[in-house]
């Protein structure tokens, strides 16, 4: 008895607090968002009621956001930026990786440095330039812009996973479909893809949810309300002077989280795999 | 098979030139495949870079021609004593927000590594801070912090802990810098707790089990068991998190915007307020490419420190 009551303590000590702690810190902002999304503007703004529960439920800070914001556009423009920036990436990643995987060629170092520093450069270091050039070719407010630049953050990432996966295939495999007469470009289309499905979720959900994240160039590039992104239209116009729309921020922070959120939780272990496979093996 | 058909097939295998066959060879596909993206990465990362250099050597307004004044912009932002705190600030926000995440990390992902129901899924909440869109979670830290309606505060004068109304969290100048390391950490502590609990997963029991048999306790296997091997890991981890800290920008812009009185300006955001709230160009390139020096140590460290492993 005793023991037992030992060993739940000792348990609850090193799982179950420490645990609990993590969670509600990890937790707590999207439950503030939540409920602050749902308050009248009375409740949100009073200091004598207890903050942490909503009272009188409301939804007219979605109503608001939806019907008097181009919310709704900002989601599309978010959506079709990353799922295109993540469909190039995955094309030139793979493109990248294959060769660098399986075929020995003079160059193959240069490229590999090539990727390993362009992953390693940060949005900060080149916005300057780009917001000169996307001007004078004439894209600047147009979503051209950031389906263009955001693959040069993605594809670094997307070229070194897929290089893992490429080189878990058999070489056998290969060898036996070039034997029987495939080409390059076949055996690469007909064998080695299909094998590499796992790889391709796992940088695709890692570039999708990388392109819904990125705020600097969009920032920049899309001065709008018509092309601008979730991060970029929340930030620019629920704020307007001085005054913070804090109950459609919420609600658009809260929206705007949740596509991502529903395609992560589909994909944990893809993600996670995605994740870890840098560091891990490396 | 006969000589004859042998003859025929090697005779078949071997025309002039074909460029079917030319594509074949290794080095000209391998090429192929590759020239595309590289080129791609080279007009819109490589030549950014170097036309970068060039315009922090120009004194250039947004909608002027530049003229070239050399070493100018660099030689403002060394007599800025703005930029001087930036650099501090910038130092600050990553030393302190990276041991952090480091130890926190580690530590959460050593929780982790315990067998628990529901493990998954807790491991799925847990990453929701670094997968959802950054600038949305920090609105909600800035609603959180807010000098007015905080909840923090109001939890604080609740219990009695301080007086009304609280403190400003982003109005105090060392307050600031402290609610954006916290803020910091939230969103990339998950990050090496769930890539380090990846590297627990591969450390093999019997390490364990010999260490206990050697007589060492919780400590000792901690120490001279999954540290060393675990080594690795933190490192690579570290290092792709520094870099991104050291040159954070949306957190800081959407909480502080730099202030108050620039006390939470780092590289990133005084860049940005130079080149586009200033509408200098050449300065704020100049101060970007400041980033570069520090950032080259780094990777620097990295590549040799990952030079041995590779063989």
């Amino acid at each position: 008895m005793t023991v037992e009551r030992r060993g739940f303590h000792v348990r609850f000590l090193k799982l179950w607090l420490p645990l609990g702690v993590s969670l509600i810190f990890a937790l707590f902002p999207f439950y503030w968002m939540a409920i602050t999304s749902l308050k009248t503007n009375q409740e949100l703004y009073s200091r004598k009621v207890m903050p942490l529960v909503v009272h009188n439920p409301t939804l007219k800070h979605y109503i608001d956001l939806i019907t008097e914001t181009n919310f709704l556009e900002w989601t599309w423009n978010t959506f079709i930026v990353a799922v295109m920036s993540t469909a190039i990436s995955l094309i030139f990643g793979a493109m990248l990786a294959y060769p660098l995987a399986r075929i020995r060629f003079a160059g193959a170092a240069l490229v590999s440095f090539a990727i390993a520093a362009t992953y390693l450069v940060p949005q900060p270091l080149l916005f300057v330039p780009l917001a000169d050039l996307i001007n004078k070719l004439g894209l600047g407010d147009t979503l051209t812009s950031v389906i263009l630049t955001y693959p040069t953050l993605l594809v670094p990432f997307c070229a070194w996973l897929l290089l893992g996966y490429f080189r878990t295939v058999p070489s056998d495999l290969e060898d036996a479909a070039r034997i029987d007469g495939a080409s390059r470009l076949q055996t690469l289309i007909k064998i080695v893809l299909p094998l590499c499905g796992p790889g391709f979720i796992s940088a695709g959900i890692f570039a999708f949810t990388l392109a819904q994240n990125e705020f600097l160039y969009a920032l920049i590039f899309l001065t709008k309300t018509e092309v601008r992104t979730v991060p970029v239209g929340a930030v620019a116009e629920l704020v307007r002077g001085d005054v913070f729309y804090w109950g459609q921020l919420m609600a658009a922070a809260l929206l705007g989280s949740i596509p991502v959120a529903i395609i992560y939780s589909f994909f944990v272990e893809h993600y996670v795999a995605g994740l870890t496979a840098g560091s891990v093996k490396g | 098979m006969t000589a004859e058909s042998l003859a025929s097939v090697a005779a078949h295998r071997r025309p002039a030139f074909s460029l079917g066959r030319w594509l074949e060879r290794g080095g000209v596909f391998a090429w192929l495949m590759v020239l595309p993206p590289v080129l791609f990465l080279v007009a819109l990362v490589g030549y950014p870079f170097f036309y970068g250099i060039w315009l922090s050597l120009l004194n250039r307004p947004v909608a002027a021609t530049g003229t070239f004044v050399g070493l100018d912009n660099y030689i403002n932002a060394w007599n800025d004593p703005v930029f001087w705190q930036v650099v501090l600030n910038t130092f600050v926000y990553t030393a302190v927000a990276t041991v952090l995440k480091m130890v926190g990390g580690l530590g959460l992902a050593l929780v982790m590594n315990q067998d628990f129901r529901f493990k998954n899924l807790t491991r799925a909440l847990l990453l929701l801070p670094f997968i959802v869109p950054t600038v949305l979670s920090t609105i909600a830290w800035q609603w959180i912090l807010d000098p007015a309606f905080s909840v923090v505060n109001w939890t604080l004068v609740a219990t009695g802990l301080v007086e009304k109304p609280g403190p400003s969290w982003l109005g105090n100048p060392h307050l600031a810098m402290a609610s954006l390391i916290v803020v910091n950490v939230w969103r990339g502590l998950p990050f090496y707790a769930i890539t380090l609990l990846a590297g627990l997963q591969t450390i093999s029991p019997e390490l364990y089990e010999a260490a206990t048999i050697d007589g060492a306790g919780t400590w000792g296997k901690f120490r001279y068991v999954t540290l060393p091997l675990m080594k690795p890991v933190i490192f690579i981890v570290t290092m792709f998190s520094v870099i991104f800290t050291f040159a954070d920008f949306q957190l800081i812009y959407v909480l502080t915007k730099g202030g108050p009185a620039n006390a939470t300006h780092v590289f990133a955001t005084y860049a940005f307020d130079i080149a586009m709230g200033g509408g200098q160009f050449g300065q704020g390139a100049a101060i970007a490419l400041t980033m570069v020096p520090p950032l080259a140590l780094l990777i620097l460290a990295m590549a040799i420190y990952l030079r041995p492993s590779k063989s």
